[in-house]
């Protein structure tokens, strides 16, 4: 059944769009297949970078985020300040637009001309997408940690752990475990927004079809790129649904035998 | 000749005197058989002329007035909006009936209707480009060129393949990216730029060395853009000629009689003219 109302359903969907009367058209400028053949070899050359681009943001951030997610729940009046400035940290970069950090840092920072301070359009791009999403990423570790019952905290404290060591063994593993879905949401969110380094002058694939489009006044490359990051981010995804549904075995095992 | 030019004399006054006697007198004679009830108008009686916004000399001149910026289509001033009004006079119409329509570049060659009668922004014929678009002969041959900050190394630089060793920067969707890739083949790919002010700015930063772009454009950069810049040098004509032509909506009928108007504009020397007067000129050839 399932098979027929799916059939039916996109079949529905197909007929009506290559029936339009604008189709011709748009499959000339969205759908060219020498065209698609002739660009896509160099964008996915180009989304090599995207690929390095998120995979260093990534493994920062899930560490960077920690920590500002930690400072941000420190006891006690001693750490105030400390509080602040994480609270800040990610009021700040949640709230302005990543393109505008990219700009500021990129363009911005390199210009003052420090010395010493690295100029590279590829570093500051990179820095601009790890400043952005530690921002999300620490709140939701933030979550994942209060989620943690109190009463754990209690527990492992009375065993004679320390406040580091409690945390380091029994809150974060923890917190961690559930918070896994929203954080590669984050993930594949990051993965996307790697396409914003390009407004720095770096030839990743957005800009690599941007190119092959102006050149063509074709549309048909951004295609191109589209599946690319569908082959990325798809799996990924697909990876979340898995390790969520393992998880949720582990916990209900024995108990709904 | 002495015959010869009298007779061309007279077949000028003549037709001069034709125009005036049978039409509007303020209405500029038209080319026969494309005036401008033999054209297809978006807007009857106005010829529907689109640019980019801003409009910047030395292509627009004028004060800026809005919705213009920096400068304004209108004026007459500055190549484009002159050689704009010029083609308009060519087919008939008085400068009150040519109106002008901001259009961003890049929605100039997009498939479908198209908000103008012709269209001008520094636009180089491609024949990729023609798959959407119309495009008229050229009304202005281009040259690449080289910008950067004064002092810095490359501005030494004398010659195309000294340009090799420096990382250079172009500007998407513009033909000095293919002829970096060409014909300058430097040792790290160029930067691309969503806009000539993005390229500055990481000009500004030393992300790149030197900026290439068509020579038209120097101009702007070096004077309005970089606070001491200065042209390296304009790069020799490689591969097709470069040019820029005026676009049409996909295979308008116009197209002949706008071809009609810019080649009388370069048989009767106008071209030229408005060339030495709003296009800057010097800057050395790199050999």
């Amino acid at each position: 059944m399932s098979v027929v109302s799916t059939v039916v359903f996109f079949g529905a969907i197909a007929l009506i769009v290559v029936n339009a009367a604008g189709w011709p058209d748009v499959k000339q400028a969205f759908f060219d297949g020498d065209l698609f053949r002739e660009s896509f070899p160099d964008i996915a050359r180009a989304f090599v970078l995207n690929v390095k681009i998120f995979v260093v943001a990534e493994i920062v951030i899930l560490v960077f985020a920690l920590l500002i997610a930690v400072l941000r729940g420190l006891p006690g009046p001693v750490f105030f300040p400390v509080r602040a400035l994480a609270t800040i940290y990610a009021d700040l970069f949640r709230g302005i637009p990543t393109i505008l950090v990219i700009y500021i840092l990129g363009f911005g920072v390199t210009a003052l001309q420090l010395p010493g301070v690295p100029i590279s359009e590829l570093f500051w791009g990179t820095v601009a997408l790890i400043l952005v999403y530690s921002a999300y990423v620490s709140e939701v570790y933030r979550a994942g940690i209060e989620s943690v019952h109190p009463s754990q905290e209690a527990a492992a404290r009375s065993l004679g752990l320390s406040r580091f060591q409690t945390l380091r063994h029994v809150v974060i593993p923890q917190a961690v475990r559930r918070v896994i879905p929203p954080l590669l949401n984050d993930f594949i969110g990051l993965q996307k927004d790697t396409a914003l380094v390009a407004l720095l002058g770096v030839v990743e694939a957005f800009r690599q079809s941007q190119i092959d489009v102006s050149a063509t006044f074709n549309y048909t490359p951004y295609i191109c790129t589209a599946i690319l990051f569908i082959a990325i981010t798809v799996p990924l995804a697909r990876f979340t649904d898995w390790l969520v549904a393992r998880d949720r075995r582990r916990q209900l095992a024995g108990g709904m035998r | 000749m002495r015959v010869g030019g009298l007779v061309v004399g007279l077949t000028v006054l003549a037709l001069g005197l034709a125009a005036t006697a049978t039409g509007d007198p303020s209405a500029p004679s038209a080319i026969r058989g494309c005036g401008k009830g033999d054209l297809t108008l978006l807007k009857d009686g106005t010829l529907t002329v689109g640019t980019d916004n801003p409009a910047f000399p030395p292509f627009f001149g004028g004060a800026e007035k809005k919705p213009w910026k920096i400068s304004n289509p209108y004026s007459g001033q500055g190549y484009e909006s002159a050689v704009a009004y010029a083609v308009a006079s060519q087919l008939g119409f008085t400068k009150k009936q040519v109106a002008w329509a901001p259009l961003v570049w890049t929605a100039s060659f997009k498939p479908g209707k198209k908000p103008f009668d012709i269209y001008l922004a520094q636009i180089s014929y491609l024949p990729e480009r023609a798959k959407n678009a119309s495009f008229s002969n050229s009304y202005y041959f281009v040259n690449q060129a080289v910008v950067a900050n004064a002092g810095s190394p490359i501005a030494k630089v004398k010659t195309v393949s000294g340009l090799r060793q420096y990382k250079l920067g172009v500007t998407i969707g513009t033909t000095a990216y293919d002829y970096v890739n060409r014909f300058v083949k430097p040792s790290e790919k160029p930067n691309v730029y969503d806009s000539q002010t993005d390229a500055v700015s990481a000009l500004n930063a030393k992300q790149i060395d030197g900026i290439v772009v068509d020579f038209p454009s120097t101009g702007y950069i070096v004077n309005v853009q970089l606070e001491d810049g200065v042209i390296v040098g304009r790069l020799p004509t490689r591969g097709t000629r470069e040019h820029f032509g005026l676009v049409l909506p996909k295979d308008s009928p116009n197209l002949r009689c706008i071809n009609r108007a810019v080649n009388r504009l370069w048989a009767n020397g106008t071209i030229k003219q408005l060339q030495k007067r709003w296009i800057a000129k010097g800057a050395p050839e790199l050999r």
